[in-house]
């Protein structure tokens, strides 16, 4: 059991009456040649990781290592319990939890790529939020994280998730799409709603240039975990709403790929364009990279 | 694996930030630490490309030393490696180094020293994603990941050592996926490298290890 685009992972949603989640862990246990307890527990422990990194910033906030970021997971999560926020319940735990993960990634801390470690902290954001305010159990969130990692892989396969080939819409973006599409399962969106959500994100977020301040993994990394996170939650609404999608996955994966290349390369994680040669993003990193 | 897993894209689970300067310099780290017998004594880095210029600000350091102690590539210890290397009376060293055009852009020298005095040396090459490439060992130009199972036989370039290998192989049922000999000059010091889908038998050093051209075994397994 494999698959090489959407339209194919649709066909076999189709035929084998199952949601994208299932398809993926049956390939998985396939092509891996090991069996569905192994596999499992291994999503298991992926999510237990996730876990701990969205939420031990809340508490515990630290300082990263580039000093750039720390702290922020803390101030939005005491700013929730304050009553004000203009977010909403959903959006607002997610934004959190995405901060957290990447405070943790930047002060080396224990975190899962997904797909990469500088885009970390919206497929937990957003799955962790929709169980705190949905009451979804972990066997489900697992339905979720294996749903994300169906569109991540195509996204591997079939385009790029490397912020230096293809910019943050390739990071940030895909892993904005994989949350969508996981949100759609788990809140009751067919495959073909998962698919138009993830596909609606890459739309949203063409063009995402990668500029790191200081060249580190931090800043404006951090802030747009929260914001793929948004997107993720947008495009899954959307979805939800029957809203369709003009542009399928498969297409838009080629031309978020095809807008990546021609990217100049000082907006490809090198940080010689974009946030990173501000004014005030060089007077606070004080020296070139 | 030859194929994209699930945990290809919800992985690796990795001590942050980057999974190209910091879970990637583990990965070699850690792989080159098999290479020499311990304790350790004393280990140099050398850093070309972005590796030279950002390593701070990413860990790069902590997770060298890191992987030379034995921690893997999601091991919280990694963060306290400077203290952990003190206490365990290993001396190191970073240089960051301007590289020539054909190296790769994340890029480390290894030089290893253990208590025997044995030197070693390894060349290692962060790809991204954590994915890494061992490219230079003692000065000889090698190429595998880490990917699969890996045994490095140190060798006399003479007849037979190949066939000696594949026998004690295939006795124990082992599938090679790659096989591969590097050398610098004819009749001196060789390196085959094999590659395996599952993991190696226990004990199968010693076998290998049983033939006059064979200097050393090396099992790499991540």
């Amino acid at each position: 059991m494999d698959f090489h685009s959407g339209r194919e992972l649709l066909e076999i949603c189709a035929k084998e009456q199952s949601p994208i989640s299932e398809i993926m862990r049956r390939r998985e246990c396939t092509l891996g040649e090991r069996s569905r307890d192994v596999v499992d527990h291994q999503m298991a422990q992926v999510l237990d990781i996730m876990r701990s990194a969205a939420t031990q910033p809340l508490k515990n906030p630290v300082s990263s290592m580039g000093g750039l970021i720390g702290g922020e997971a803390k101030k939005l999560w005491k700013h929730a319990a304050r009553g004000k926020a203009v977010c909403g319940d959903v959006l607002l735990r997610a934004a959190t939890y995405a901060v957290a993960v990447l405070e943790v990634n930047a002060s080396m801390g224990l975190i899962v790529a997904a797909p990469t470690a500088g885009s970390a902290g919206v497929v937990p954001g957003l799955l962790l939020a929709l169980q705190d305010c949905y009451k979804i159990s972990d066997d489900r969130l697992a339905d979720g994280l294996f749903n994300a990692g169906a569109v991540g892989y195509l996204a591997m396969r079939n385009a790029t998730v490397s912020g230096a080939v293809g910019g943050c819409q390739a990071e940030i973006g895909v892993a904005a799409a994989m949350a969508a599409s996981a949100a759609v399962e788990l809140m009751g969106g067919t495959p073909e709603q998962c698919l138009e959500a993830a596909s609606t994100v890459l739309m949203n977020m063409l063009g995402l240039v990668c500029d790191p301040v200081g060249g580190l993994v931090e800043y404006p990394c951090q802030k747009r975990n929260a914001a793929g996170a948004a997107n993720a939650l947008l495009a899954a609404e959307f979805c939800l709403s029957g809203i369709s999608q003009l542009i399928p996955f498969d297409e838009m994966l080629d031309t978020m790929y095809a807008v990546g290349r021609r990217m100049p390369l000082e907006l490809r994680e090198t940080a010689l364009g974009g946030c990173a040669v501000t004014p005030s993003a060089c007077e606070r990193c004080g020296g070139c990279v | 694996m030859s194929f994209i897993s699930v945990f290809d894209v919800l992985g690796p689970n990795m001590i942050g930030p980057s999974s190209s300067h910091t879970a990637g310099a583990a990965v070699i780290a850690f792989m080159a630490h098999k290479m020499i017998a311990p304790p350790l004594k004393k280990v140099d880095f050398t850093l070309y490309g972005s590796f030279s210029r950002t390593y701070r600000g990413h860990g790069t350091d902590r997770a060298l030393l890191g992987g030379i102690m034995g921690f893997g590539a999601d091991d919280v210890r990694i963060r306290n490696s400077f203290q952990i290397a003190a206490e365990r009376g290993l001396a190191y060293s970073f240089t960051p180094r301007d590289s020539g055009d054909d190296t790769h852009p994340n890029t480390v020298d290894i030089r290893m020293e253990n208590a025997g005095g044995q030197v070693m040396t390894v060349r290692g090459e962060s790809l991204g994603g954590g994915k890494v490439r061992i490219s230079r060992i003692n000065g000889v130009s090698v190429d595998f990941t880490g990917d699969y199972s890996t045994v490095i036989v140190v060798q006399q370039d003479k007849p037979g050592v190949v066939a000696h290998i594949t026998k004690v192989l295939s006795d124990r049922n082992v599938n090679i996926a790659f096989m591969r000999l590097f050398r610098e000059v004819k009749g001196r010091t060789a390196y085959t490298i094999v590659e395996s889908d599952g993991r190696f038998p226990e004990g199968i050093e010693e076998p290998l290890a049983d033939n006059p051209n064979v200097q050393d075994v090396m099992i790499i397994e991540l």
